[in-house]
Order: C-alpha cells, then sequence, then structure tokens
C-alpha cells in the first residue's frame, strides 16, 4: 500500500477535500477573494515571516535523460562534481550572506553523485550549517539511513508530471524513467527519518489543473501517512534551459496564483515554497500572498556562488568528454547552470525587501542539536 | 476615587511574578515590533523557540539568529521552549544546550511529533518533565488538557501545568473548558493556560476559571498592531484575575426572582 494505489484510482475516488480544491480552481470563483483567505491563513499559521533557504548545487553530472533538463545527458554541456572542500566553500559563502538553512542540489548519477558521496557532503556541512536538505535522484529508504545520521533532515523531490504518458515521453532514459518508484519516494524518506519532505511537480509540462489536482491528492495522503513530516509544496515553472525545451502546456501568471491559494486555503498548515525562477514582481506580489519559504541570490550550478571547482569543469555528453568552447570570459569558466533564474536580487536585498513589506525575513528555524544522530 | 485593586502576585517555582500574561515571540513581523510589544504590556514572562536561537554558545552573537539581541534578561523571566522536539530525548538534548550557552534553566516543554496541529505527545512530556526535573530545570510542561496527565506532571516535579485552550494558533478560544476546569480544581502547582487564546475576552474568560495565567502570541503577533493588542490582552487578563479574586456570581440555570417565593419561612 503506497500513494500509487490512491493515484491510480484518484479520477474515480476524490475526497471532499480534493473535491473543494478542484472548485477553486475554477475560474468562477473570485480569484480577489481567494488571496484574501489565502493572506489571512498563511499569517494565522506562520505569522508575519518568512523562511529564507539557499540551493547549493554539488554537481550536475546526469545519467538520466530529461526532455526539459538542462543537466539532461545528451546535452553538451560544462560539467563538474564538487569535492567535500569546494562544497564548504560554497556553503561558508552562503553562511556569510545569512542562510542557515540550505539544499544540496545534484544530477542523478552513480559514480560522481553515489550515496556515499552525498553522506561525506551531508556530513561536511554538519557544523557549519543549521538545517540540511537534499534534492537528488530517489534513493531506497536504507540508503537514506547514513544521510540523515549523517545530520539531513529533509528531503525534496518532485514528480516533475504527474501525468504518466507525459513522464513516460519526458523520461526516456536512466533511472529516473520510472514512475512509481518516483512516486513513492517521499514515503521512503519518510521511512528513513526524514523530518521535512519536500513534494511539487513541474509546471508546463502537462495541464496545470491536472497536476495541481494530483499534488493536492499526493498532500492529503502523506498529511495522513506521514503525519511526523512537516511538508512543503513547490511549484516550478519551467524556465529557458540547456536543450531548448518549448513547454506545451504553460500556466498563466494569474492561474498560477489562484493555484498557490487554492493549496493555501485547502491545506493551511503546509509550507509553500517559491524559489528565484519567478521574476521580480511575481515574487513580491506572492510573498504576502501564501509563500512560507523563499530562495533568494540563487546560483544553480555547481560552484556559482565562489566559482569553487571552476578549473575542472569539462564539456560533456552522453558521458563523454565533447570538444567546445569554455563558456566564462577571460578564462574564467563555470559549469553550465540547470536552468535561468529570474529573480536577480540578493539575499540581504531580498530580505530588506520582505522587512519593507512587514514580514520577517527568517533565516534560522532549526536547530541540528534536535536531532543530532550520536 | 479608591486606589485601582491589583491581582494578588503569584508564584512559579521560587520567583514571584505580578503580571499574569505570558508573551510567546514567533511571528512578530520584526524583532523590533516584538521587542517594542514585550516592554509595553508588563509582561514578566517571554517564550522562545530555542530552534531560532543561536546555540553555538560563541562569542559573537549571531546576525542570522539574533532573536535574544531583542529581549532583555534583567526585564524578563525568560523560558526556552523545546518547538521542534519530537520526542523527550530531543528536548532534554536541547534544554540542556541552551543551559549549557549560558540560558536559564527554566523550560517550556514542547513535544509534538505532529508538525501540523501541534498537539503535545504526553508520554515523552512527562517522560522529559521526570528527566529535567531531576537536573533542576524549572519545567513549564505544554500539554492537551487532560486532568490526570495535569496530575502525573505535578506529581513529577514540573513547576506548572500548561493545558491548552485550542491547537496552537487556531485563535479559537477555550474550546476544552469543561478539562481545563477539572484541572485547575485539582491542581497545586499554576495552571496556565496556553494556546488557542485568540482575544481578550478569551484571556480573560480563562482567567475567570481560576487559571493563575494566560500564554498568548499569535493573537498578539498578527494584529495590526502588536503594542495595542498586547495591552488589550493585559487588561482582560488582569479584569478576569481580579473578578475571580472578588468572587464570580454564580450562575444558574433559572431566573431567582425578585419577591422570592419562600418569604413567608421568614415570618
Amino acid at each position: 500500500m503506497s500513494f500509487v494505489d490512491t493515484f491510480n484510482r484518484l479520477p474515480d475516488e476524490k475526497s471532499p477535500l480534493l473535491r473543494r480544491f478542484e472548485h477553486l480552481l475554477e475560474s468562477d470563483v473570485p480569484l480577489e477573494s481567494l488571496a484574501a483567505d489565502s493572506q489571512r491563513l498563511t499569517r494565522q499559521y506562520f505569522g508575519k515571516t518568512m523562511r529564507l533557504f539557499a540551493p547549493l548545487y554539488v554537481s550536475n553530472e546526469c545519467v538520466n535523460v530529461c526532455k526539459y533538463c538542462g543537466f539532461s545527458r545528451n546535452n553538451p554541456i560544462f560539467r563538474v562534481t564538487l569535492s567535500l572542500d569546494e562544497v564548504e566553500r560554497e556553503a561558508r559563502h552562503l553562511v556569510t550572506e545569512g542562510f542557515r538553512n540550505i539544499l544540496i542540489v545534484a544530477g542523478e548519477h552513480p559514480k560522481f553523485v553515489s550515496n556515499n558521496y552525498l553522506r561525506d557532503c551531508t556530513a561536511r556541512l554538519r557544523d557549519i550549517v543549521p538545517s540540511i536538505a537534499l534534492e537528488v535522484g530517489p534513493m531506497e529508504t536504507e540508503e537514506y539511513l547514513p544521510i540523515v545520521e549523517a545530520g539531513a533532515e529533509g528531503l525534496v523531490v518532485y514528480q516533475e508530471t504527474y501525468h504518466r504518458e507525459t513522464y513516460a515521453e519526458m523520461h526516456s532514459s536512466g533511472p529516473k524513467k520510472h514512475f512509481d518508484w518516483r512516486l513513492e519516494c517521499p514515503e521512503r524518506a519518510y521511512e528513513a527519518g526524514f523530518r521535512r519532505i519536500g513534494i511539487g511537480a513541474l509546471f508546463g509540462l502537462w495541464d496545470w489543473k491536472y497536476e495541481a489536482l494530483a499534488l493536492a491528492a499526493h498532500t492529503e495522503y502523506l498529511l495522513k501517512h506521514c503525519w511526523k513530516a512537516s511538508l512543503t509544496l513547490s511549484f516550478p515553472r519551467l524556465k529557458p534551459a540547456a536543450g531548448d525545451f518549448d513547454p506545451k502546456h504553460p500556466i498563466s501568471d494569474p492561474d498560477f496564483v489562484r493555484m498557490l491559494c487554492a493549496f493555501r486555503i485547502c491545506f493551511p498548515q503546509v509550507g509553500l515554497v517559491l524559489s528565484t525562477r519567478e521574476p521580480k514582481h511575481l515574487r513580491d506580489g506572492l510573498f504576502p500572498l501564501g509563500v512560507t519559504l523563499i530562495s533568494a541570490g540563487a546560483h544553480t550550478e555547481p560552484g556559482g556562488y565562489t566559482g569553487a571547482g571552476s578549473e575542472r569543469v569539462e564539456r560533456k555528453q552522453k558521458g563523454r568528454k565533447v570538444e567546445g568552447e569554455l563558456n566564462g570570459a577571460c578564462g574564467s569558466e563555470t559549469a553550465t547552470e540547470q536552468f535561468t533564474i529570474s529573480d536577480q536580487r540578493s539575499a540581504q536585498e531580498i530580505a530588506a525587501h520582505l522587512k519593507s513589506v512587514g514580514l520577517d525575513p527568517v533565516w534560522k528555524d532549526w536547530d541540528a542539536e534536535l536531532c543530532r544522530h550520536e | 476615587m479608591t486606589d485601582s485593586i491589583q491581582p494578588q502576585p503569584w508564584k512559579v517555582g521560587d520567583r514571584e511574578f505580578q503580571s499574569r500574561l505570558f508573551l510567546g515571540t514567533g511571528k512578530f513581523p520584526s524583532l523590533e515590533s516584538m521587542k517594542s510589544t514585550l516592554e509595553s504590556c508588563g509582561t514578566e514572562m517571554v517564550t522562545v523557540a530555542l530552534r531560532r536561537a543561536d546555540l553555538s554558545g560563541g562569542g559573537e552573537s549571531d546576525p542570522s539568529a539574533d532573536i535574544m539581541d531583542f529581549i532583555d534578561p534583567a526585564k524578563f523571566q525568560l523560558v526556552p521552549n523545546t518547538s521542534g522536539a519530537m520526542n523527550a530525548e530531543e528536548a532534554v538534548r536541547i534544554a540542556r544546550l541552551a543551559a549549557n550557552v549560558g540560558m536559564p534553566k527554566w523550560v517550556k516543554l514542547e513535544i509534538h511529533p505532529d508538525p501540523r496541529y501541534l498537539l503535545p505527545d504526553p508520554i515523552e512530556t512527562l517522560k522529559a518533565t521526570e528527566m529535567l526535573v531531576k537536573e533542576d530545570f524549572t519545567v513549564l510542561p505544554y500539554i492537551n488538557a487532560d486532568p490526570v496527565l495535569a496530575k502525573r506532571l505535578e506529581e513529577a516535579g514540573a513547576a506548572t501545568v500548561m493545558p491548552l485552550g485550542a491547537p496552537i494558533g487556531t485563535n479559537r478560544g477555550i474550546e476544552t473548558r469543561a478539562q481545563i476546569e477539572i484541572i485547575i480544581e485539582q491542581a497545586t502547582v499554576p495552571v496556565v493556560v496556553d494556546a488557542g487564546i485568540g482575544a481578550p475576552s478569551h484571556a480573560a474568560e480563562a482567567m475567570e476559571m481560576g487559571a493563575d495565567a494566560v500564554l498568548v502570541n499569535t493573537a498578539i503577533a498578527i494584529a495590526s498592531d502588536p503594542v495595542a493588542m498586547a495591552q488589550a490582552f493585559a487588561q482582560a487578563v488582569t479584569a478576569g484575575r481580579i473578578a475571580y479574586e472578588a468572587g464570580l456570581a454564580t450562575q444558574t440555570t433559572t431566573a431567582t426572582p425578585t419577591s422570592p417565593l419562600t418569604t413567608f419561612l421568614d415570618s
């Protein structure tokens, strides 16, 4: 028994909560009233605060072929995997910027991004950063255990698309092509002891209402079955990246806002994440409406904050080195980013903006001592 | 005009307090706003989530975790809380750590495995109380409104019991009234109603019932004017306590006639 069974029955068996959610997505419900409800509930449950985090990309090596992703194995991009010293250098930079909550991000690669490597990255950051989460390829429960013991308390895994046919089309090769294996990943992470679990869908691959409903069903399921975990939801929209993928099902800004408010109204205590993928004006508009966790000043390439690892960057495609100019100016090579960020403001600029609209930027909201594994 | 009446002072552990309003420090729009609110409402006891504080014990304060810089320990009894702990072991570990970096050996035990409703785990709370009392902590456990648990905690050496009126942050008032009445009736330690108090009238209600104090956070922190709201709560708490001490008229279900029916017995 897992979410897969519930998911497979979803079109025919919707709970009252999911039916309400579906209704809120319909355009005859005034957006302004949804926004007001969403804002009120967010303030009630989360106060006048905003939590901040930063992604730390440790590798853009990847064995998966995903049509929309800049790191796809088939893309001839500049790749590197940071050494532990380089990971620490990047983390120390983020700590200087103010961050106390870091998300380690990596492509999926058994050689370069092994389970032991991720455990070692976590252990290296353990005494530098109070709160560590990972966004990496799905693993077995037993494989997560050493990473949890090393000090990670969050795991983020997006289903990308909940539409099986589109999923199969988008993920043509590599371990990621197994839809159900990925769908059950949050439950394995919970079993392994992760306390914060992030799920989400990548909007633009399939009809947004379909994706939103499936994500809501997944949320409802995890709240019941993984009741000790803090859940966060993300709604990344596809951005330009290497490979020039053209999303066929874009979600408009008003629909995006509607969806976010519907999630808040139906799941008032769940964290909602907004990344720097979204442009400044939209982020500023959404900060007071329902979002509770944001990234700022983000880089989506390994070594992006300090230039760490730049001397070892290689242009690779399908696992082989290929010829090509390096992309940095004046001989400063950099790895290729996963996608282009829109909101370019620094962490401190974002913090100042939050204060100006009456929201307290919260950098530290966790202490590693709470769950230290002796 | 006579001097205004003040409620009796009261004690937690060996410390005496005049104010019966505890304040939580989460959810404020800024730390400056929190500070001015604390300083304007006469509160003497303030809780702080340890997970937001700098527990590294280093010399310089961490600018990303500087909440303690905004609470003057000379003015307030600081009560670290263990929010985020899921079991006794975690709560005890973080309470010890806080004491080691120089915070008071007072602790508000918040052990909630469920991050959604933040309802306290009674078994782990009792365990942690037993452990921390042995280490001379002044322990203030946050509990569901369970009279038997309240007595067990009292026997274990808790300095207060802190039953919830409704789940944290809900502002729904004293929904557990019948159970809190039993807790108050049976208690030999102060009873502090914590959580769910969304309006000054809720605070007054708890005080009229005989609670020794109330703890308020969300309703003040997210008000448009937290300073004014904190003062409204302080006045309600005082009014409720004075009413309790003065002896509230008993409610009855029948009317009491002004021309009683049994006066003939007096003649």
